[in-house]
């Protein structure tokens, strides 16, 4: 029983945040925003130079075959820096399914190896979701039919897009038809691919959230540490403190939820929908306070476009209902404790 | 990472589950706010002693059996899954008993550790005073140290005292530097609650009982030996004292996650009723996904803990997140018990309504004591996120 991080695990979640800490500055992120595209293919290109593409891709595609709980840390970083990409969305979710296919199915390989090496946008259209995130911009998207599982090349597929409040997401309306050279998996294969398909989306919204929870309390650290009224720092006051320290509290106890969520998943447990409904939970819920509470103590200043909160308040705002909103993710954990004979309690954590 | 527990882990789950089932009182016992229920409490313990069970993570040779973390919370969450009685000696064993460890002498250890763990000695504490709550560095009962270095002698009142009227000894701070403030010249003193000059007066709680009590010292001799730490350190050994109170021991998630199946059962039981209010499946849900989450924190923390980690001030955050949680799960139950919810174990028609209420009572108390939620807000504040004063 050991539940932490191995030290690679951390060292590479360290890497990856002095990459973006450089890669996604909040003055690169307002510069993409301003593009109609509202993507960079040089930040996708130095991204996929780092590997971070390739992360869940198995080894024998290219890839490095990493795991569900790799990816919750990766997650918070991509969080954190609200980054303009959906990288997640193909390299962590779009990859699971698609891995999950068997050998030889349609195109597998070669998308798994293009993943890898960045050259390949997929769009995940789960039914959860009414809209699909960057589906303008995409080669390739999953869509479901039913249970049945597409993989539709951009140019067979209409787009509308709907703009978010969040300038980072390109949200789209996607019209299609199914046919059967774009079937992928279907009946009982395609039902179980998009209910994997689903946790991986609900963990990596899930770990963003996180992410940018805690990126919104330093923020407002930093200005309630600098900022001055009545001849002192406004954070030295308790009102302003028992709203930072309250976010805090938050954070503190949606991290584990997230981790054990994430390996409930890569260990395929009975319980891993209601595992990661609760993360989704736990990190949307700090993400919104850490919002609310960061706009009141930035005043005035954090209603404005010039301070950099406002973008990862939309992210947070954004997520929260995305893959699911808090009400599915309730009802998903009402239904596994509130069912006759659930294994509760005390000494239940970690086995049935 | 990985999940699974060991065989040795296992093993012992299944040890402490069937000692639990041969030797769990067959009827609750008694308050342990009153003296029979604290006797009642007293034998429990001796029974847990041994067994080896009462203090699973001090040494064998202090009464333990070094036992490590994990298995620390598996103890716990057999121990509270089977309704097994509260720590009527907690304050002793979980917040004095790992201050021994820490700073006793040898000879300190031996004489108090084995007597706390089987409950021969019980503890009460003695932080607070009539003008030193939350600001407890504003303590003025005084310990001078006698001419002749062998004892000091003890003046003063403290307050708040958990159980003291029924207890043995006494632990806490006292200004041994008269000419001191704040949080120096302070030290921390062993007391024992028969000595000569000490006056106890119960204060009769909020659920009727004295649960807790005003201490006097009237020129009390307490031998120098009794001092746990170097002169004037109180408030070091006091603080580490504080943080383990704060930290895991004292509030294990399995006492939690307890009562989190316990509310679901409950609502499961009472949904017609209970959910004409919708907003109380929330509460039911969040009972479970709290204590889960506490829980989990737990885990990571003792895993970090086992790599070399320490607690800081986010235990603080701890403190807050339980007892906020337990009130609100207190607060649900007694939302679905409705009208019964007020009746106490005299009613005939109370049922299982007067354990909640017990329950419920004791939660109000919770986000006060061992520092008050807002202290712990402006720890976390200053020392976790570094804002200033």
């Amino acid at each position: 029983m050991d539940f932490t991080f191995t030290d690679d695990q951390l060292t590479f979640r360290e890497a990856v945040s002095r990459f973006l800490m450089t890669e996604a500055a909040p003055e690169m992120l307002r510069e993409i925003w301003e593009t109609d595209s509202g993507r960079s293919p040089e930040l996708r290109k130095n991204i996929a130079e780092q590997g971070l593409t390739a992360l869940s891709v198995p080894e024998d595609c290219g890839g490095l075959g990493m795991d569900d709980v790799a990816w919750a840390l990766m997650t918070q970083e991509l969080g954190y820096y609200a980054i303009p990409d959906s990288l997640a969305d193909a390299a962590y979710v779009a990859a699971g399914l698609i891995t999950a296919l068997p050998a030889g199915t349609a195109s597998r390989e070669e998308w798994l190896a293009r993943i890898a090496e960045g050259s390949i946008r997929i769009a995940v259209g789960h039914p959860v979701n009414p809209l699909v995130a960057d589906a303008n911009p995409a080669n390739l998207l999953l869509l479901a039919d039913g249970d049945a599982v597409h993989a539709v090349p951009r140019e067979q597929v209409d787009v509308e897009a709907n703009p978010s409040i969040d300038l980072s997401r390109r949200l789209a309306r996607v019209r299609w038809t199914p046919a059967t050279a774009t079937l992928i998996a279907d009946g009982e294969s395609g039902r179980a691919l998009w209910a994997q398909t689903l946790n991986r989306g609900v963990l990596s919204a899930a770990g963003q959230l996180l992410g940018l929870a805690q990126r919104m309390l330093d923020l407002s650290v930093d200005y309630v540490a600098q900022r001055k009224q009545f001849g002192k720092p406004i954070g030295s006051f308790q009102a302003v403190k028992h709203h930072l320290a309250d976010v805090a509290t938050k954070i503190e106890f949606a991290k584990p939820v997230l981790y054990r969520a994430a390996y409930a998943l890569a260990h395929g447990e009975a319980g891993a929908d209601a595992r990661v409904s609760h993360a989704k939970l736990a990190c949307g819920e700090a993400a919104w306070l850490a919002a609310r509470h960061g706009i009141q103590v930035h005043g005035a200043m954090g209603y404005t476009w010039e301070v950099d909160l406002q973008m990862f308040m939309k992210r947070a705002w954004a997520l929260d209902a995305a893959w699911g909103d808090r009400g599915f993710h309730k009802a998903r954990v009402a239904d596994a404790i509130l069912v006759e004979g659930a294994a509760l309690g005390p000494g239940h954590t970690f086995e049935e | 990472m990985d999940l699974a527990y060991t065989p040795r882990q296992k093993a012992f789950r299944e040890e402490v589950r069937a000692w639990l089932a041969a030797n769990l009182p067959r009827e609750p016992l008694a308050s342990y706010d009153t003296r029979e229920g604290f006797e009642q409490h007293r034998e429990w313990e001796r029974k847990l002693f041994d067994a080896r069970l009462s203090m699973v993570i001090w040494p064998e040779a202090l009464g333990g059996r070094g036992c490590d973390l994990i298995e620390w919370l598996i103890f716990e969450e057999e121990y509270y899954g089977a309704g097994a009685p509260m720590r009527v000696n907690q304050n002793g064993q979980l917040l004095l008993g790992p201050t021994l460890i820490e700073f006793g002498t040898e000879e300190q250890k031996a004489r108090f550790l084995p007597r706390m763990a089987s409950s021969e000695d019980m503890w009460a504490q003695g932080w607070s005073e009539p003008n030193a709550g939350s600001d407890m560095a504003a303590i003025t009962s005084k310990a001078i140290l006698s001419a002749d270095g062998t004892h000091y002698v003890v003046n003063g009142q403290k307050t708040w005292s958990t159980r003291a009227s029924f207890a043995d000894w006494l632990f806490g701070l006292f200004r041994s530097d008269p000419g001191s403030s704040r949080h120096h010249g302070l030290s921390y003193l062993a007391v024992p609650l028969d000595a000569p000059g000490v006056t106890i007066r119960p204060i009769q709680a909020l659920n009727g009982k004295q649960a807790f009590a005003e201490i006097f010292f009237d020129d009390v001799k307490v031998p120098v030996e009794n001092r746990i730490g170097d002169e004037g350190q109180g408030w070091h050994v006091a603080m580490a004292t504080a943080g383990f109170e704060r930290g895991l021991l004292l509030r294990s998630p399995a006492r939690f996650q307890y009562t989190a199946r316990r509310l679901v059962e409950l609502y499961k039981a009472n949904r017609e009723v209970a959910d004409r209010d919708p907003s109380i499946r929330d509460a039911v849900i969040e009972a479970w996904t709290g204590t889960e989450a506490y829980a989990l924190s737990a885990y990571h923390t003792v895993g970090r803990l086992a790599k070399g980690a320490r607690i800081g001030a986010e235990a603080s955050t701890n403190k807050i997140f339980w007892s906020e949680l337990d009130l609100k799960m207190h607060e649900t139950a007694m939302r679905i018990l409705g009208p019964f919810a007020e009746l106490t174990g005299d009613a005939p028609e109370a049922r299982e309504a007067a354990r909640w209420l017990d329950g419920f009572l004791f939660a109000q108390a919770g986000p006060i004591y061992a520092g008050t939620n807002e202290i712990q807000r402006n720890i976390i504040a200053e020392r976790m996120l570094g804002l200033p004063k």
